[in-house]
């Protein structure tokens, strides 16, 4: 390779010195994997935290400090990290195993459930001490490397989009919901009610998939009040507030504004964006595969509920009977809109799959009428539920979802796997008043767009035929349009009405205008 | 079954292919491309981001290879050394010749060459092909091989090899003609501002002065230049010719196809033969149309030919018509659209006024030109704010004046969200220039779709 050492591939010095000051942060904490006593845990742990920290933000002042502001994605692919090279297949293995341990072994990461946690999780006791009072977890040492690494990537994001007001306002929004929502507001509620579950009030359902089970919903009920307020906002959450935020902002409120997973990718993903598959057999799987997850968190949650609520109408309102009647009556309202009020604007396998899966959740409702009591669904509720979390909970999320990253790009789990994100693309998608505004004819083709699209959208598909971007997929980054050279791309919140378009002959052909503007407003 | 040939797979002849099947699915036509340069099509004007290793060359193809077959499209790669009209036969370099019943000409353009002493040395070429992409590879790949480049020419491909030069660090000495950049089509203040952020950019930006002669080691590549004004001699082991581009037609010599810089054609992209066309690059009109060039290298009009041509052969015969001029492109850091006609202090006649807005620390700044008897608007140009191209387009036909177009800015602004906003201080400096009392208008989706009560 030519470029060997050299500009724009090559790191400078100052980056080489940052890279070695970030990884003996993490060095610190492998050591302590190994049960390495560090005499003062709180001081060891304090330092490689700021180690990690400072390294990410020295580099990123080696590598923006000396550019003007605009978009610098020189090198990208020649850097072995960020085009599949060498170090991205070390780092993908690394994270991957990383997720498998902490999935599956956490007891190699230290954790004793009878007695003193050891190993790395023993090194982060101080600080889980200091917020709720309990020992730390596995979880706690997750929690705590994956705000950092939001923060720490965030400065970094922010600093190379710093021409650009709509991605650092985003970042911040991200960076303060994983540090407050996910962070700190659940150890703070933990030590002031002890009886709460863990609560992450920007993870809803169904991406919170076990938010509406049995021990959960006992351990709101229990709490009082706030747990009681607690349950309410849970379910409210995905049928009222979601629908009116997705409305009027398209889903990137939540994918790129709020949520965790979308935070983590936005930020320390961020270098591996342009790694998304763009063809046509990538999107035909994404749809069959995230909408089958879809139908399992449906089915899993109904047979979940289902499971421990009562017959007895005289003892609580809501029966085994009455649940499922009201479940089907929704799923059924939300179908019929669809293929009512929509049809013209959905594909032939769009109808197809629709049908399919809503005639599979009709039938499996229907079996609560006809057979016993715990094997509704076929299979046993709590085989049902604990698939659900192996398959899609840990290894779909996290093990492909982050641990690919450095190899399919930075959101695999929110492309093929996040159920939220395909409920919120399916209202975007239909409903709502957010678009990509392709600006008339002015887009050359260049694919800037198409490549640096994380949701693997093949952006220059449409932009190339003046026709705005309205797919469910797209998470509002907003990267697409600050990647244009020319200007073809914004995302905006606008009337419904003309909001998908695409003319035969592009601006620029004189074409009759006011037919244009007469057939354009009968749409 | 009717024989379509299009020569030259850019944008110009790809459209024409695409229009054609697209109006021909039940018509039997054969529909084939034959180009010597690259298997298949790609965006010509992002091979600048291939050595910028923002992509890599795939991520070029808007379209997936296999859609070529699937839209019964045949792609041919060989090179045409001669077209027979008579016979309506192509000879091809390696492969058997082709006959066609329709030809469309789409060869696109080739880098200017003045004739400069030493500019068919080693190391010295322009940016238009993927082949020069490849040699730019070969004798700038870093900045051990490439000590320091030169650029000859101040437009937009020059520009982006500065760019492009730089992000490997490599020193860039800027030989530009003119007193200021690109000042043949910018005004003046759009073009200082220009020249300031190509200084920012650490680029040697020589103005005023032309290159005397490129000088050869002894291996045939190119050791130095000089400046034709002073003498100057500037050590070097890469020029870039970027002077412009012309024609690349050379292969028609002798056909009988009517040329002067390019294929001369009417307004129907026809050539003074039957079933002959020439669209894009290539194409000269026998008469300008409005303000337009006879021969117009832009992207946008490659692809309006190529849209227009397909109608034509398929039976409804309609005239290449472009409508308000339009354009862009990235200058660095800062893009750059230009909607109607803005002309530069040397080109514009005595109607056409400018008001001119420069933001005062960051590189932002617009001109606006009107009729100064009538007020109408005539056109814009925008450098670091983004506009609404069916907005300006609309005013444009409307013969609306520069009154409105100021008052209406918000409608027209194309920045993303949370973007700082400059109408209100466009519109303060506008009132005090021209005496007006003009109020900015709040954005009204109503009007930016048209959008009836």
């Amino acid at each position: 390779m030519a470029l060997t050492g050299q500009p724009p591939k090559a790191l400078n010095t100052p980056q080489k010195l940052a890279t070695l000051l970030g990884m003996s942060g993490l060095g610190v904490l492998v050591l302590s994997l190994f049960n390495i006593e560090f005499p003062n845990k709180a001081f060891w742990l304090t330092l490689a935290l700021l180690a990690i920290v400072a390294g990410v933000v020295w580099f990123t002042i080696a590598q923006y400090g000396n550019t003007s502001k605009g978009i610098k994605n020189d090198g990208v692919w020649f850097k072995s990290i960020s085009s599949r090279g060498l170090w991205g297949w070390v780092a993908g293995i690394v994270l991957t195993g990383f997720y498998i341990v902490l999935y599956f072994y956490p007891e190699y990461l230290g954790l004793v459930k009878e007695g003193e946690n050891t190993g790395i999780i023993a090194l982060f006791d101080p600080l889980s001490k200091f917020l709720s009072g309990n020992p730390a977890s596995q979880w706690f040492v997750y929690g705590t490397l994956y705000t950092i690494a939001i923060l720490a990537f965030g400065i970094k994001f922010i600093w190379k989009y710093r021409h650009n007001n709509y991605e650092i306002i985003r970042t911040v929004s991200v960076m303060f919901f994983q540090t407050a929502f996910a962070f700190i507001i659940p150890e703070i509620m933990a030590r002031l009610n002890g009886d709460l579950p863990y609560y992450d009030l920007k993870n809803i359902w169904p991406l919170n998939y076990y938010n509406f089970e049995r021990y959960r919903v006992n351990g709101f009920i229990d709490a009082g009040d706030i747990g009681l307020a607690l349950l309410i906002f849970g379910v409210l959450s995905i049928f009222v507030i979601t629908p009116i935020l997705t409305y009027k902002f398209g889903k990137r409120w939540y994918c790129s504004w709020v949520c965790g997973c979308g935070g983590l990718a936005e930020t320390a993903g961020d270098s591996f964006r342009q790694l998304s598959d763009k063809s046509m057999i990538a999107w035909k799987i994404e749809r069959w595969v995230v909408h089958s997850v879809v139908v399992f968190v449906t089915v899993m949650t109904i047979a979940v509920v289902h499971s421990y609520l009562g017959n007895d109408t005289s003892k609580y309102w809501l029966t085994k009977t009455t649940f499922l009647i009201g479940s089907a009556v929704i799923l059924t309202a939300v179908f019929a809109w669809a293929m009512i009020y929509k049809r013209d604007q959905l594909q032939k396998d769009a109808k197809y799959g629709a049908i399919g899966y809503f005639v599979i959740l009709m039938a499996m409702i229907g079996f609560h009428f006809f057979s016993g009591d715990q094997n509704i669904f076929i299979f046993k509720t709590a085989t049902l539920r604990q698939w659900y979390g192996v398959l899609i909970g840990s290894i779909f999320s996290g093990v492909i979802g982050t641990g690919f990253y450095p190899i399919f790009g930075n959101r695999v789990w929110c492309r093929f796997g996040c159920p939220m994100a395909a409920i919120l693309g399916f209202q975007q998608r239909l409903f709502s008043k957010f678009r990509i505004t392709t600006n008339g004819g002015q887009c050359i083709s260049c694919g800037n767009c198409s490549t640096y699209c994380e949701m693997g959208i093949d952006v220059r598909a449409y932009a190339q035929k003046g026709e705005n971007i309205v797919r469910s997929s797209c998470v509002g980054c907003g990267i697409c349009s600050a990647v244009c050279p020319r200007g073809v791309l914004k995302l905006e919140n606008g009337p419904t009405q003309g909001r998908i378009e695409s003319r035969q002959v592009l601006l620029g052909n004189d074409v009759d205008l006011m037919e244009l503007v007469h057939n354009h407003n009968k749409k | 079954m009717e024989s379509i040939v299009i020569i030259g797979n850019g944008i110009a002849g790809v459209t024409a292919a695409r229009h054609i099947r697209k109006l021909a699915k039940a018509q039997a036509k054969k529909i084939t491309i034959v180009s010597s340069e690259t298997e298949y099509f790609f965006s010509r004007t992002a091979l600048m981001y291939v050595y910028l290793g923002h992509m890599k060359f795939d991520h070029l193809k808007p379209y997936e290879n296999s859609f070529w077959e699937k839209n019964k499209i045949n792609l041919i790669k060989d090179h045409v050394t001669k077209v027979d009209p008579k016979k309506k036969k192509l000879l091809l370099e390696k492969g058997d010749d082709i006959d066609y019943d329709t030809l469309i000409l789409a060869t696109g353009s080739k880098p200017n060459m003045f004739g400069w002493p030493g500019q068919e040395l080693k190391g010295v070429q322009g940016l238009v092909s993927k082949q020069d992409l490849d040699n730019l590879e070969l004798y700038a790949p870093n900045n051990n091989t490439c000590k320091r480049a030169v650029i000859v020419g101040g437009g937009l491909i020059g520009i982006e090899l500065c760019e492009m030069l730089r992000s490997r660090e490599i020193p860039v000495t800027f030989l530009v003609r003119e007193d200021s950049f690109w000042n043949g089509v910018l005004p003046s203040g759009d073009s200082a501002m220009i020249n300031e952020h190509i200084q920012e950019h650490h680029i040697d930006l020589r103005l005023g002065v032309n290159l005397g002669e490129i000088l050869e080691d002894k291996n045939g590549q190119v050791r130095a230049v000089t400046i034709k004004e002073t003498g100057e001699e500037i050590p070097c082991n890469f020029v870039g010719l970027t002077a412009g581009v012309t024609p690349n037609i050379d292969f028609l010599k002798g056909s009988g196809i009517d040329m002067g810089k390019g294929v001369k054609v009417n307004r129907y992209l026809e050539t003074n033969i039957a079933n002959v066309y020439a669209i894009g690059d290539c194409a000269e009109q026998h008469k300008p149309i409005g303000h337009r060039r006879p021969v117009e290298a832009v992207w946008y009009t490659g692809r309006m030919m190529g849209e227009t041509v397909a109608q034509t052969i398929c039976g409804n015969k309609t005239k290449y018509n472009p409508g308000h001029w339009f354009n862009s492109a990235k200058f660095l850091d800062i893009e750059y659209q230009t909607y109607g006609w803005v002309f530069n202090e040397r080109h514009k006649n005595e109607e056409e006024q400018h008001f001119h807005w420069r933001h005062n620390n960051e590189k932002i700044c617009m001109t606006i030109a009107c009729d100064k008897e009538t007020r109408q608007f005539l056109g814009i140009n925008s450098l670091g704010i983004r506009l609404r191209h069916e907005l300006f387009d609309l005013w444009l036909t409307e013969n609306r004046t520069i009154d409105y177009v100021i008052a209406h800015l918000k409608d027209a602004n194309f920045d993303p969200e949370f973007y700082g906003h400059y109408e209100s201080d466009i519109i303060e400096k506008y009132n005090m220039e021209f005496g007006t009392d003009i109020r900015p208008k709040k954005k009204s989706w109503k009007r930016i779709l048209q959008l009836r009560s």
